[in-house]
């Protein structure tokens, strides 16, 4: 995440820039508050303060380099593993923080599961990625258990059909798109509360773009969503929430119609009529 | 002394080339540089390569070719009865090259002669030979050089593309350059072939390979011609492979674990410090590796094992293989190292977001996924542990054992080589030419090795790129 | 689409509630599996620290114990007495020639003047003992110290002759005195007289100029380093004049004009496997083809830069293709741009930019070949040589191989050579590696 120089005069966005917080506590799985993020002595994130509401989809969106790809690595601490990264403030997971001291990162990172932009299956076979976490976890008790877990969560993927003859070969001998939704089936086969996806659709054409939409939009029903996308596009499909981040600021955060048909802010406004971006 | 003298009039006669060229080059165009195709420079150049570079290629392929011819000229000029034995025979080769080093000294005066007079006569012509070889060297090759420069100092003229014709003289010196490595390989493997084929004429090659009995020694006694010694080279093969095991076994999980340690948990200070002391190790010459093992390790081990009631012998194989590994730690760590920074970060990422500790994600994706390439480190660690050559000669055994025990004595194919080749010794008895038998095998399992571990490491690397 | 699913339909209402319910079982197997995950993390990690703990100690180990053998090489003891001088024994005619002053028997003044300390000492035997305290050199020292000062014949001159090794390591505690004598190389009549001696403040410790001044000896106290030394300088300057040119014209040519075919190929291959070819094997052919077949003379540095040449030429090539690829391709293309031709725009723009990584392979590559010995081994310049070769024609040995031959001997007095031969060959290598990463540092550029 790079910040351009101008990151540093901060732009003043009202406190009450149109998103309605719901109060700590009140429904909200994910709530965030004054998160700062450091990298080395630059900053990368401002006061950020957002609520994610659970089994609904929030995208993020803004131009590149904005921050909403950091501040989605700080929902389950991916940034822990980044030489120099410092975040401060407090989000909450279920009304704890998760920064927290008494916090287990594995722990919180087998609630709070990930997929990323390229589509990275272990050079594995199809099998063993799934298997993968639940192997890590210890959450098979026999093989028996572990097929069924690896079946249903290629299942929930929509990828059971495609590779149900196939499960020995290696995951990365997949077409891009079927190995994003392999990726999204190792997410869930630890069944976690809380789904970030990085840019998931990026590097893959328009036909797998559509299915990877369509299983989120199934998947919302059991899972948190948390969406980070370029296309204003795709946020308008498939999220219910959408989130505008510039130069580390969160402009704005409301109902994805909200949002795109009647922003509050001049910089939402700008960005989703394509004024910059 | 004489011919770097020569070689200095070369280039003296190269540099005038170079300023008459040059001069030459601005006056056919009546000074005005800018009429000609190339820069006067380049004029210059043109000159000064024809002169130098013909002449010193002469001067090349007259010090190599040289004492053959004269070793020709003088040997048949001797008298017959001093190449014949009493019986009537011819004498071998041994006598020959005697003769001829005996020749050698007397012309070059190193020797007061009291050699039968035909020596001294063949020594006298050997050395009037000599000077006249020397002097008609001198005269060719400066005559070469001045004549090259001489055509080229006519074809100057503004139209004459003196860039392009230097350029191209330049593009051969380096096609010429890179011949050097394939001419070494093939020198490499013609040599050692050349004279493994005539050991093979006195021993058979299954006894070389099968035999199980190697004793060279026995050689030297007569120069009777099939009484050699015995020259079965398991033991060494064994020898050779249970030292580069124990080499292995020590340096493989060191220097994968540091090298895991300082890619995956060190922090970048740690990094920058650790890691050069790492490659100090790998610069240590292997002779200082050889005086540590025999005079500091092998000690230690002895003394250790006699205290738990084990005889250990003081050149065990245990002691050259310890620290043969230590030499190959920092080989096998920054292999291993190169091989695990290159598995891209998204697999790392993709394993902590699914909440699998550091350990877990090492062992489980990092590992699996880097081992093509680590295996190819390994291999090339293990073709370099069979070629450590100081090491073993100054820290392991003559005697050829063939046990599997490491606290005894063994002999590897290497230190054989050196025993066999080191001294003075008739270049052409069973005994030296074994030597070379066993280092074009040698040659070939490092050869072998290192293909299929470069082979594994380019497949690996193109898998990530 | 935008809106929540209102029609959500009990079976998937169910699944929700199963998902609800597996997941606090999960979190608490996580959990339970926790302490678990952590204590083989922390295994693991402790693994790393422990292999690079000990690889650092094994490094730590061998410099500790070659310094510790090593570092009292660096101070040598002598004698230093009254010795008389006597004109009828040296100089009878009283002419002052330098020849007759060099040709005197000064083995049998410092005996007198050594015997003269204990008078008590007479019969054959003891005096041959105690004559074994003086090196083979001490005679010389007294001639040169004569020859320095003829003024003192007649009277007595103060002197420094060389002790023999055993008694210099007497004095520096190498031989325990406190042994019985059938356990140590002096008797304890010897080990008396030396006492004596040294409390009497004749025996004096000064730093060992022969150990750099001097060639190789088989007596330790007069055996030195200088030949070596400078038949390793002859090799090196050799490896250095024909592999540079050699591998930056091949590395220049492979990655700026070859054509990519199955000829360059075929030389990168050889390229590589020769980087990875045993050293010795280089050794085999410098002795097949360039002493066999060319009839170079055995044990010069010339044959030993030649061999040293083809085996750092993998190394300086491989560096110096690297060197030119870093060089970005927008120099080229702004250099062609302006019409240069090919050769001038790698002349003037690609090399000056490469020459900072070529010229540090090439040092790391005559760091490898100041340390090599094994091919030396093959072609001879393992003699023993005790002249300082004055050229790269004659007979030879370098600092490694010096090594190699010192470590065979038992004397502890060759022992302490040994190891200080190798702390002047690592000081070395250490400077030119130093000398690599201050090139590299100083001129490294980013792009």
């Amino acid at each position: 995440m790079k910040t351009s120089p101008s990151a540093q005069t901060s732009i003043e966005i009202p406190p009450t820039a149109g998103f309605p917080l719901v109060s700590q506590g009140e429904g909200a799985k994910i709530a965030a508050r004054d998160v700062n993020v450091f990298y080395g002595d630059k900053q990368a994130l401002r006061n950020i303060a957002l609520d994610i509401k659970p089994n609904e989809v929030t995208a993020f969106i803004g131009p590149s380099g904005c921050g909403k790809s950091t501040f989605l690595r700080c929902l389950n601490r991916m940034n822990d593993i980044i030489d120099g990264c410092r975040v401060t403030g407090s989000i909450n997971l279920d009304e704890e923080d998760i920064y927290h001291r008494r916090i287990d990162v594995v722990q919180l990172r087998a609630r709070i599961g990930m997929v990323f932009q390229k589509p990275n299956p272990f050079p594995k076979s199809i099998y063993e990625n799934v298997a993968y976490g639940p192997r890590i976890h210890g959450l098979a008790r026999n093989k028996t258990d572990l097929d069924e877990i690896v079946q249903t969560s290629l299942e929930r993927a929509g990828l059971l059909g495609e590779v149900k003859d196939r499960m020995d070969q290696p995951g990365t001998g997949l077409s891009g798109g079927q190995q994003q939704r392999l990726c999204i089936a190792r997410a869930i086969a630890v069944n976690p509360e809380v789904i970030l996806m990085d840019e998931p659709c990026s590097a893959l054409d328009p036909i797998a773009t559509a299915k990877i939409e369509e299983l989120i939009d199934e998947l919302r029903q059991n899972y948190t969503i948390v969406i980070v996308t370029h296309s204003m596009q795709q946020a308008a499909r498939v999220s219910q929430r959408t989130a505008f981040f510039h130069l580390g600021n969160l402009v704005e955060c409301n109902d994805t119609e909200q949002i795109f048909t009647n922003p509050q802010h001049k910089l939402t406004q700008g960005y989703i009529t394509g004024r910059f971006g | 002394m004489q011919i770097l003298f020569l070689i200095a009039v070369v280039l003296g006669l190269m540099l005038i080339g170079f300023r008459f060229g040059r001069l030459r080059s601005v006056r056919v165009t009546g000074g005005d540089a800018r009429q000609l195709h190339s820069l006067p420079t380049y004029y210059g150049l043109y000159v000064a390569l024809w002169c130098g570079l013909p002449a010193l290629l002469l001067l090349a392929a007259w010090m190599a070719l040289e004492p053959t011819i004269i070793r020709m000229i003088v040997l048949d000029s001797l008298p017959p009865d001093l190449l014949l034995q009493p019986d009537g025979q011819t004498i071998n080769d041994a006598r020959l090259s005697l003769l001829l080093t005996d020749i050698r000294n007397i012309a070059s005066g190193n020797i007061a002669s009291q050699s039968e007079p035909a020596v001294i006569a063949a020594a006298g012509r050997y050395a009037s030979l000599l000077q006249v070889s020397f002097g008609a060297m001198v005269v060719v090759v400066l005559s070469v050089a001045m004549g090259g420069a001489a055509a080229a100092y006519r074809f100057i003229a503004p139209q004459f593309r003196a860039r392009n014709r230097v350029e191209n003289i330049i593009k051969m010196m380096m096609v010429a350059c890179s011949l050097v490595a394939i001419l070494t390989t093939l020198g490499i493997i013609l040599s050692l072939l050349f004279e493994t084929l005539r050991f093979f004429t006195e021993v058979p090659v299954t006894e070389f390979l099968f035999g199980t009995n190697w004793s060279p020694q026995t050689a030297m006694r007569s120069d009777q011609v099939g009484s050699s010694g015995a020259f079965g080279a398991v033991p060494l093969f064994a020898g050779t492979m249970m030292i580069a095991m124990i080499a292995m076994t020590v340096a493989v999980p060191i220097g994968l674990l540091a090298a895991i340690y300082m890619a995956e948990y060190a922090p970048r200070n740690v990094r920058t410090v650790v890691k050069p002391l790492l490659e100090i190790l790998a610069g240590i010459p292997t002779v200082v590796y050889g005086f540590f093992a025999a005079l500091t390790v092998a000690p230690l081990i002895r003394e250790t094992g006699g205290l738990l009631g084990l005889s250990v012998s003081s050149e065990s194989a245990l002691a050259a293989g310890l620290v043969m590994g230590i030499m190959i730690i920092p080989f096998v760590s920054s292999l291993s190292d190169d091989v695990i920074t290159a598995v891209p970060q998204s697999m790392r990422e993709g394993s902590y977001g699914l909440g699998a500790t550091r350990s877990e994600t090492i062992k489980r994706v990092i590992f699996p996924a880097a081992l093509p390439g680590i295996v190819g480190g390994v291999l090339l660690a293990v073709s370099r542990a069979i070629g450590e050559t100081m090491i073993v000669v100054m820290a392991a055994g003559l005697a050829a054992n063939l046990t599997a025990n490491p606290l005894e004595a063994v002999t590897t194919v290497t230190v054989q080589i050196v025993t066999l080749l080191v001294g003075d010794q008739e270049f052409d008895s069973a005994k030296t030419l074994a030597a070379f038998a066993l280092g074009l095998l040698l040659f070939t399992v490092t050869l072998v090795l290192n293909v299929i571990a470069l082979h594994v490491v380019r497949k690996y690397r193109e898998q990530y790129e | 689409m935008a809106t929540v699913d209102e029609t959500m339909d009990t079976r998937s209402a169910q699944a929700a509630r199963a998902a609800q319910a597996g997941r606090s079982q999960i979190a608490e197997t996580v959990n339970a599996g926790l302490g678990r995950r952590y204590r083989s993390e922390r295994r693991f990690r402790a693994y790393g620290v422990l292999a690079i703990v000990l690889a650092l100690s094994m490094l730590a180990t061998l410099f500790v114990t070659i310094i510790s053998k090593g570092y009292t090489a660096f101070w040598q003891n002598s004698l230093n007495f009254e010795v008389a001088l006597p004109a009828d024994v040296i100089d009878p005619q009283g002419t002052r020639d330098p020849k007759v002053l060099a040709s005197a028997n000064y083995l049998g003044l410092v005996r007198d003047a050594l015997q003269a300390q204990f008078p008590e000492v007479d019969s054959r035997q003891e005096r041959r003992a105690l004559f074994a305290m003086l090196s083979d050199s001490a005679p010389y020292d007294l001639q040169d110290a004569v020859l320095d000062n003829p003024g003192a014949i007649g009277g007595t001159i103060k002197v420094r002759v060389s002790l023999d090794d055993d008694f210099d390591m007497l004095a520096k505690g190498h031989i325990n005195a406190d042994l019985p004598q059938d356990q140590r190389r002096l008797t304890d009549v010897q080990v008396a007289w030396f006492q004596s001696l040294e409390q009497r403040g004749m025996v004096e410790a000064h730093f060992n100029t022969a150990l750099f001044t001097n060639g190789d000896s088989r007596q330790a106290e007069s055996a030195g380093i200088l030949g070596a030394v400078v038949g390793s300088l002859f090799v090196v300057a050799v490896t250095l004049a024909l592999s540079f040119p050699i591998g930056v014209a091949t590395a220049v040519y492979l990655e700026e004009f070859a054509p990519k075919n199955r000829f360059t190929d075929l030389i990168e291959v050889n390229i590589n496997n020769l980087a990875a070819v045993p050293s010795i094997v280089f050794g085999l052919l410098g002795l097949a083809v360039f002493l066999q077949f060319f009839g170079l003379p055995r044990s010069a540095p010339l044959v030993g830069g030649l061999v040293l040449t083809l085996m750092t030429l993998p190394t300086i090539i491989i560096a110096s293709r690297a060197a030119l690829k870093s060089v970005p391709p927008s120099i080229r293309e702004a250099a062609l741009g302006l019409g240069a031709s090919k050769l001038q725009m790698i002349l003037h723009h690609v090399l000056p930019l490469a020459m900072p990584g070529m010229l540090t392979g090439t040092i790391i590559g005559m760091a490898q070949a100041l340390g090599e010995s094994a091919p030396l081994l093959m072609i001879g310049m393992v003699a023993f040589v005790v002249d300082i070769p004055n050229g790269p024609l004659d007979p030879a040995t370098v600092l490694p191989v010096q090594i190699f031959l010192w470590a065979d001997s038992p004397e502890r007095a060759f022992v302490e050579r040994t190891s200080a031969a190798i702390m002047v060959l690592l000081a070395f290598l250490v400077f030119m590696n130093a000398a690599a990463v201050w090139l590299r540092k100083r001129f490294e550029r980013r792009w």
